[in-house]
């Protein structure tokens, strides 16, 4: 069975930018996939090549066994397209929304009208169906946006950060909605600097940083591959700097430790990273009993997929993210997308 | 977004009907890409069209400036020349009865130019992503869609502003001529209507295209046989009021009204290099269009966005 998504070496470069390096992913059918990655990290521009927004300059790109580059007609039937920033006519209802939808799609006519009642009752929109979209909140407008994006019922779904911008219920009911999906069937492609919105949905995930796709995996087999887990834990609510760097290196010397940093942007607590090992917590507490310190607070946890990026990249998502939105005009650059042809 | 949009069971995502329909166009789909004047794209094609005149109903407000403004034109600059003496204007019998033809090509004209401005705001909103992500037939389904709403608007226009010619005393042509005069308008707006949406999609943004209008129409106007007659201009200018497109939509509308005997074979204007007759007017109109449609069609018929 031919791969529901297959991108093999894109390449895209807009004058200066090489916005997209090497992306090569495959995405199985009735999977979600996500793509992982700071602002600026290609994830847009990976996704307008697959939805044939945009011309790659080189690289193989197929849906259903089908290539974007030569049917892109029949790949466009295929897909469905959720943009990161819902471009809806604000002087149309919902329902004229998707009976445009449902036309520039060629549903036949006693088609469309089922379909249309269906997606509006899937998505609970049935009361705002006959108001115009302008007064519509965030979150109508993104459910409005899913409704016309699968009304064609598409193989493969395509959200570029579905939930940017939500609210938390709304961004809740997003990924219970993308669950429903998923259960039946629909294969999904999803982008996200979220890393939980990953973690939660994702079957399998591509970590991608400035045009490249670092890793691949199941977040599980990711966290695997880091290894270890991790012990935070607090001397006191608010430690001074020596009495964390005394405890740290009492810590650093008990065999299971593998590494451990005194951490200054959360109140000097300490991180540890250990083997994995039944009785980790009990024996850190032990140490530190043994040498008369207090515990405030001690918490273990696996590794996330920030540690993951961490280990790909030396620096956090967090630490990525926020230099990007240094360097960049965010405001000017979304304008840029949707201009770039 | 309410936290309740949990999963009813009775609500299958999945649609047999649709499913099924899907299935039968798999097959046909690739051996039979659909063109231009499918079934595909007339529904396509129809739904655009359907969304222009939805905004329309819902904001009125440019079909009211659009209708008195030519009307405003055709009042305030007939005054102007009103005392001008009769027979300087051709065969006019009044500046007015001369200026109505002016005025409905300018207005087509200036409605036309405007097309492209809601494409490009729709490509920098991101609507216009909606349409081109989707499996439309042919793009120039977008551009027919603009030409038939603007071919309406202009309809309109021309009627009121022959209705108020009419009271003005510019007289009222048979039913032929208003049925040719229609024509006129209708082959004008579609090229022009094609250039403005050519230039929505290879600008950068909607301050160029602005700029672009703001340059083009009044200096079309000016350059044009719509406010005073050829034998008015100094030499260089008759020579390009007579490329002027909208002098080829002018004079042929102008005449209607003076001759309801007229003949492909009348000669309508004469230009510095030689007569234009009726039928030559109208090839020129035509091949105009038909020009502007090829030469948007690079941009409008990229397979890839």
């Amino acid at each position: 069975m031919a791969p529901a998504v297959l991108i093999e070496g894109l390449q895209k470069r807009y004058g200066e930018v090489q916005a997209v390096k090497d992306v090569s992913l495959e995405i199985k059918p009735g999977e979600i996939f996500g793509l992982l990655g700071p602002n600026g990290a290609g994830k847009t521009t990976t996704i307008r090549c697959l939805c044939t927004l945009t011309l790659p300059d080189a690289g193989r790109l197929e849906v259903n066994g089908l290539s974007v580059i030569d049917y892109p007609r029949q790949v466009r039937q295929r897909l469905g397209y959720i943009a990161q920033d819902v471009a809806l006519d604000k002087v149309l209802t919902g329902r004229e929304l998707l009976e445009l939808q449902a036309a520039i799609y060629h549903l036949p006519g006693a088609i469309a009208r089922d379909r249309i009642a269906q997606m509006l009752r899937l998505l609970e929109l049935e009361d705002w169906a006959d108001k115009k979209t302008g007064i519509y909140s965030g979150g109508l407008k993104k459910r409005l946006d899913l409704a016309a994006g699968l009304l064609h019922q598409p193989d493969v779904l395509v959200l570029d950060e579905p939930t940017v911008g939500l609210d938390i219920e709304s961004r809740t009911a997003v990924w219970q909605f993308l669950r429903q999906l998923h259960a039946a069937g629909t294969t999904i492609l999803i982008t996200s600097h979220y890393l939980e919105e990953v973690d939660a949905l994702a079957d399998r995930v591509a970590i991608i940083d400035r045009g490249e796709v670092i890793s691949s995996g199941s977040p599980a087999e990711l966290k695997d591959q880091v290894g270890g887990e991790r012990i935070t834990l607090r001397i006191r609510e608010f430690t001074d700097a020596d009495e964390a760097e005394s405890a740290r290196a009492l810590l650093q010397d008990l065999p299971m430790v593998q590494d451990a940093i005194v951490n200054s942007d959360q109140g000097n607590s300490i991180n540890l990273v250990v083997e994995p090992n039944a009785d980790a917590l009990m024996t850190v507490q032990q140490q530190l009993k043994d040498a008369d310190m207090p515990i405030f607070g001690i918490s273990q946890s696996r590794p996330s997929l920030d540690d993951v990026y961490l280990a790909a990249t030396g620096r956090t998502l967090m630490d990525a993210e926020l230099a990007a939105v240094g360097q960049r005009d965010m405001k000017k650059e979304a304008k840029q997308q949707n201009m770039r042809r | 977004m309410s936290s309740t949009l949990t999963p009813r069971r009775a609500d299958s995502i999945e649609n047999p009907q649709l499913q099924q329909w899907k299935a039968s166009l798999e097959e046909s789909a690739i051996a039979h890409p659909p063109g231009v004047f499918s079934p595909a794209f007339i529904q396509e094609t129809l739904a655009l069209t359907r969304r222009l005149f939805i905004q329309l109903q819902r904001r009125p407000s440019t079909l009211v400036a659009g209708i008195v403004q030519p009307l405003m034109w055709l009042i305030l600059f007939g005054a102007l020349f009103q005392n001008v003496p009769q027979g300087l204007f051709g065969e006019s019998q009044n500046y007015g009865q001369f200026l109505g033809a002016g005025i409905i090509v300018f207005t087509a004209f200036a409605g036309a130019l405007n097309a492209g401005l809601p494409v490009m705001f729709d490509r920098e909103f991101g609507f216009l992503n909606r349409l081109l992500v989707a499996p439309l037939a042919s793009r120039f389904s977008i551009v027919v869609a603009s030409a038939l709403f603007i071919a309406a608007m202009s309809l309109v226009q021309t009627a009121a502003i022959v209705g108020l010619s009419a009271v003005l005393g510019a007289g009222l042509p048979n039913v032929g001529s208003l049925l040719l005069m229609g024509a006129i308008v209708l082959t004008l707006v579609l090229g022009v209507t094609a250039l403005s949406l050519g230039l929505a999609f290879a600008l950068p943004g909607h301050i160029e295209l602005i700029a672009v209008i703001f340059v083009t129409n009044l200096p079309l106007l000016f350059a044009s046989t719509a406010l005073v007659p050829l034998s008015f201009m100094p030499g260089w200018l008759q020579f390009v009021a007579s490329l002027n497109p909208l002098s080829y939509a002018i004079e042929p509308i102008r005449y209607l009204y003076l001759h309801p005997d007229w003949q492909f074979s009348s000669i309508v204007f004469q230009a510095p290099w030689g007569s234009v007759s009726m039928g030559l007017a109208l090839g020129i109109l035509v091949a105009f269009s038909l020009g502007a449609l090829a030469l948007i069609r690079p941009l409008i018929s990229r397979r890839i966005a």
